[in-house]
């Protein structure tokens, strides 16, 4: 089964769109020199340019397909509400450079989410610009830099970073100027504590940490980690991708974390769009809020004319705000924080994203997301104790969100993670995360989340056991799987040796 | 409400097979000073209640669709064809998530593989990655790319004047911790000469943006020759429509073409999610950030695609990978890529030129007003400077409370000494009803 690339449906002179006619005089043309002589894009019709698309979703798997047990991504079923509300024209056909009076909704909505997360959380203050997990956290590794700049303190440049971490840690580190040093985690899966203290001193400007982490745990002496990174007077970083565990269950800014970033794709349902757009808010107990990326949005109660509705230029505090023909109401404004470590991307964020996350919360409300959560680790338990006989189970107790197994199998030394992950495709499932965390050999990582039912859940506790026989009795089925997807696997090295990043017609 | 499946007898054979009484009992790792805390949030509400509260929300602001608009500034109002939401709107390709799995993600990756081919035609460049977060971190992961290609031997960056303020700033959040140097001309600069002017041989790129923030179009070769001689990279930051007519920095020479998606196919959508185009030439490849999809084959021969160059990123290559980046923006590259393929070759060509046309015949109708100057002594797109009798904010209030028309950028936004400036966009959707209306508003308000 392929699909033609939409250069080859390509025919000279057709055009699928139907465009005005120019309805004003013309203009002097620019000259030659500034005008490009060719335009190679596809010359389609509609209807080929819909059955091409139409057939290539047809290629792909998703969330609406079936079960997605991807680790640390979340892939929790997307609400159909959300699509229809992110496309009111109160909210796609917005202008961010319009004055903030003509975007009140806009922004109203946007610090009413900056509080539901700072509720969720325990932080004080929120910045919802971020546009990804990955820009949330370089804002946060960026403001604790500037925090320990701002005391005068330019001797803290090494920052503390689990073995279980992803990798977007280090690399963000590295980006902010600041050095990583990796710590050890322990037989039980949390952060081995003696190899903490032995690196802790006064050029540790703190530690990143993911609670639960990678393998699904949460860390059993986290107040003590916390506490130790503290006293050595280092921040802690909260890698929010695994927040999915928490709501409701606990406070990130509780368990003495200072700068958290969330992912709304993840834990608030919003589409993860095969790979994007994703938004990762960033969240700050008080004395951090100063160093926000911006803007955020601030509210302030402003006095308006009762008859005409006009804002007025009269203090809200003022007496005679009191007066009939006056009336308050909230205005919201967007502004920096003060010492700002600076806009992160552009206007304020992924503000389509921020819209489906605030559907999410006032539909769910706080029993509502505190069930998510139990119903999440409820599900991956459900899997670690159902499979616990079936693959090696490297750390075992309760988990939280997800769980870890090795993808290995007795009886079949020479099969994979991989081959295993490849052989679910076979069977009508998306497989799990493969080959992460790295301190796991042959990682599997589970998260099925709290959308999937018991059915579906005991539908891949069976696949699971299924393929283990068949590593036993026919590797090779393993080993060349997928048998039944669109293509057969892939060959990865020549993509990466023989680069081809683009169609070109035959020569 | 939730979107739990279970029944009370499924949870409760859950944890009969977990070996535990209550959910509860999962979360005894957590201290108990401070488990299951209370969340202060609003009392839940149906399905039907939240759509009847943001509507409201949504219904208090002013909307693109309800009133003419002629702001632009960096987020722009096009006609988008029906096709292109239709097929995002596909829950195949919106609720998938990034194609690690090549074998089941041959959906993305053959539509982002074509994106990649879309828009290596539009810059007139060899290599298009698989989308960055907007604009403005596009061209920040550039100087990033460029401060690489010389592994640190070249420290500084020349940022011309007139590249989107906000790109700027970007530019100086992403690099605040990498010891470099950026340097920058003034906005209001009339060419591209005095950026051209601050490299020297400690200079690892020149950032130009044509048409610039404020409309204007620049000949790049005077700016790529200068950036080459030093050994220094050119990067442009471009509008994807204006490339529907104007000769793109591929074509000049440049190394780096990099800008704001949203155009191609994209609402406003108050700034995001938008996405940032990048494309580069081939013998940079490997110190590009983020996701890049490649063609290949499948055990059986047959034609199929990956990721790929992944060696260069964050989950292989923690520390030292090119960047942090993880997602791209895939819905949005994916919007963009129907919206070029919908338009094709002749279309995007037409719509530049209506943008082109209609803004100039606007340019000089304001001109004729009483009170108002038109700085057109450069070639521009379809943004231009309007000089108002009183300050811009005024105009533009005016215009919208006494004719419902969403008038032009406030310069004074970003420089107080522009504040009677604004800077007007025109583009296809706005009919000569609505110049006529904006000629109109102006001529009222200078009264």
């Amino acid at each position: 089964m392929s699909e033609a690339i939409i250069y080859e449906l390509s025919a000279p002179g057709r055009c699928a769109a139907h465009l005005p006619r120019l309805d004003v005089p013309a203009a002097e043309p620019l000259p030659d020199a500034l005008l490009r002589s060719e335009l190679e894009l596809p010359e389609v019709s509609e209807s080929d340019l819909v059955r091409h698309y139409v057939r290539l979703s047809q290629l792909n798997y998703a969330v609406d397909i079936g079960m997605y047990p991807l680790g640390s991504c979340t892939m929790k079923y997307n609400p159909k509400v959300h699509e229809d509300i992110a496309r009111l024209a109160g909210f796609a056909e917005v202008h961010p450079y319009l004055p903030e009076e003509l975007s009140q909704g806009c922004l109203q909505l946007m610090f009413a989410l900056q509080q539901y997360l700072a509720a969720i959380t325990g932080f004080e203050a929120v910045s919802l610009q971020p546009a990804a997990g990955a820009q949330g956290e370089l804002s946060g590794v960026l403001m604790i830099r500037a925090y320990h700049r701002a005391r005068g303190d330019t001797a803290r440049t090494r920052m503390l970073i689990p073995d279980t971490a992803h990798g977007t840690n280090p690399a963000s580190t590295v980006m902010v100027g600041l050095e990583m040093v990796q710590v050890s985690s322990d037989a039980r899966g949390n952060i081995d504590l003696n190899d903490l203290s032995a690196k802790l001193d006064d050029t540790i400007a703190g530690m990143m940490l993911t609670n639960p982490n990678t393998l699904g745990l949460f860390d059993e002496h986290i107040l003590e980690v916390t506490r130790l990174v503290h006293a050595s007077g280092g921040l802690i970083y909260g890698d929010g991708a695994n927040l999915n565990a928490l709501m409701g269950i606990a406070k990130p800014a509780e368990l003495g974390f200072d700068v958290m970033h969330l992912n709304l794709h993840k834990t608030f349902s919003t589409p993860h769009g095969g790979g994007g757009p994703g938004s990762g808010p960033v969240a700050a107990r008080a004395d951090l809020a100063q160093f926000l990326p911006g803007p955020i949005v601030t509210a302030h109660e402003a006095v308006y004319s009762a008859l005409s509705g006009e804002a007025l230029d009269i203090d809200a505090d003022d007496p005679v705000a009191d007066a009939p023909q006056y009336m308050r109401s909230l205005m919201c404004r967007l502004e920096m924080p003060e010492h700002s470590i600076g806009r992160i991307k552009s206007f304020y964020g992924q503000f389509g994203i921020l819209v489906r996350a605030y559907t999410y919360i006032r539909m769910l409300g706080e029993e509502g997301l505190r069930a998510t959560s139990e119903a999440a680790v409820l599900a991956a338990n459900y899997i670690q104790a159902s499979l616990r006989d079936t693959l090696p189970l490297p750390y075992d107790r309760l988990c939280m969100h997800e769980c870890v197994f090795e993808g290995r199998v007795n009886g079949a030394e020479d099969i994979h993670a991989l081959d295993i992950s490849k052989r679910m495709i076979d069977y009508g499932i998306h497989p799990p995360t493969n080959y992460f965390p790295l301190v796991v050999p042959e990682a599997l990582m589970i998260e099925p989340t709290e959308t999937e039912s018991k059915r579906s859940l005991d539908a891949f506790i069976q696949i699971v056991k299924a393929i283990t026989e068949e590593a036993k009795k026919e590797p090779e089925l393993l080993r060349t799987a997928p048998h039944r997807a669109p293509v057969g696997r892939l060959d990865e090295v020549q993509a990466a040796r023989k680069l081809i990043l683009r169609w070109q017609p035959e020569p | 409400m939730t979107y739990i499946p279970h029944t009370a007898l499924e949870t409760e054979q859950m944890l009969a097979s977990i070996g535990v009484e209550r959910v509860e009992d999962l979360f005894t790792a957590i201290p108990e000073t401070v488990r299951f805390p209370h969340i202060e949030l609003p009392s839940p509400v149906s399905e039907l209640e939240v759509m009847e509260e943001l509507r409201a929300l949504a219904g208090a602001n002013a909307t693109a669709q309800d009133s003419p608009c002629f702001l632009g500034a960096g987020a722009y109002h096009h006609f988008i064809p029906s096709v292109v939401n239709h097929i995002i709107s596909r829950a195949e390709f919106y609720t998938a998530y990034t194609p690690y799995q090549p074998e089941i993600s041959q959906g993305t990756l053959q539509a982002i593989f074509e994106y990649q081919t879309m828009i290596c035609a539009l810059t007139g460049l060899e290599v298009s990655n698989a989308s960055h977060y907007d604009g403005a971190t596009a061209l920040a992961e550039a100087l990033v790319m460029a401060l690489a290609v010389y592994r640190g031997k070249k420290t500084k960056v020349v940022l011309c004047g007139g590249i989107h303020p906000e790109y700027r700033e970007v530019a100086a959040t992403y690099t605040q911790g990498m010891g470099i140097r950026i340097e920058t001309t003034a906005l209001t600069d009339t060419g591209l000469e005095s950026a051209i002017n601050l490299i020297d041989d400690e200079t690892a790129c020149l950032a130009v943006q044509t048409p610039d923030f404020l409309g204007r179009i620049h000949d790049l070769q005077p700016a790529v020759d200068a950036a080459h001689a030093h050994g220094a990279l050119l990067i442009v930051v471009s509008n994807p429509i204006a490339l529907g007519m104007l000769k793109p920095g591929g074509a000049y020479g440049a190394d780096v073409v990099v800008g704001e998606g949203q155009a191609l196919g994209n609402p406003l959508s108050f700034g995001g999610p938008y996405l940032g185009f990048f494309a580069c030439r081939q013998e940079h490849v490997r110190r590009t950030s983020g996701r890049l999809v490649g063609q290949t084959t499948d055990i059986n021969g047959q034609r199929g695609f990956v990721l790929t160059l992944s060696t260069r990123e964050q989950h292989i290559r923690r520390e030292r990978a090119t960047s942090n980046i993880c997602s791209n923006e895939g819905l949005n590259a994916l919007a963009a890529a129907v919206y070029m393929a919908a338009l094709g070759k002749c279309g995007l060509k037409q719509v530049a030129e209506l943008c082109y046309h209609k803004a100039h015949y606007t340019a000089q109708r304001i001109a004729e007003i009483k009170g108002y100057q038109v700085n057109n002594n450069q070639p521009f797109f379809n943004e231009f400077i309007v000089a108002c009798p009183q300050p811009a904010a005024i105009i533009n209030k005016m215009l919208y409370e006494e004719y419902g028309i969403i008038g032009g950028y406030d310069l004074g936004r970003v420089d107080p000494a522009l504040e009677k400036h604004m800077l007007i966009c025109v583009t296809e959707v706005n009919s000569a009803a609505q110049i006529e209306g904006l000629a109109t508003g102006l001529e009222e308000a200078a009264r």
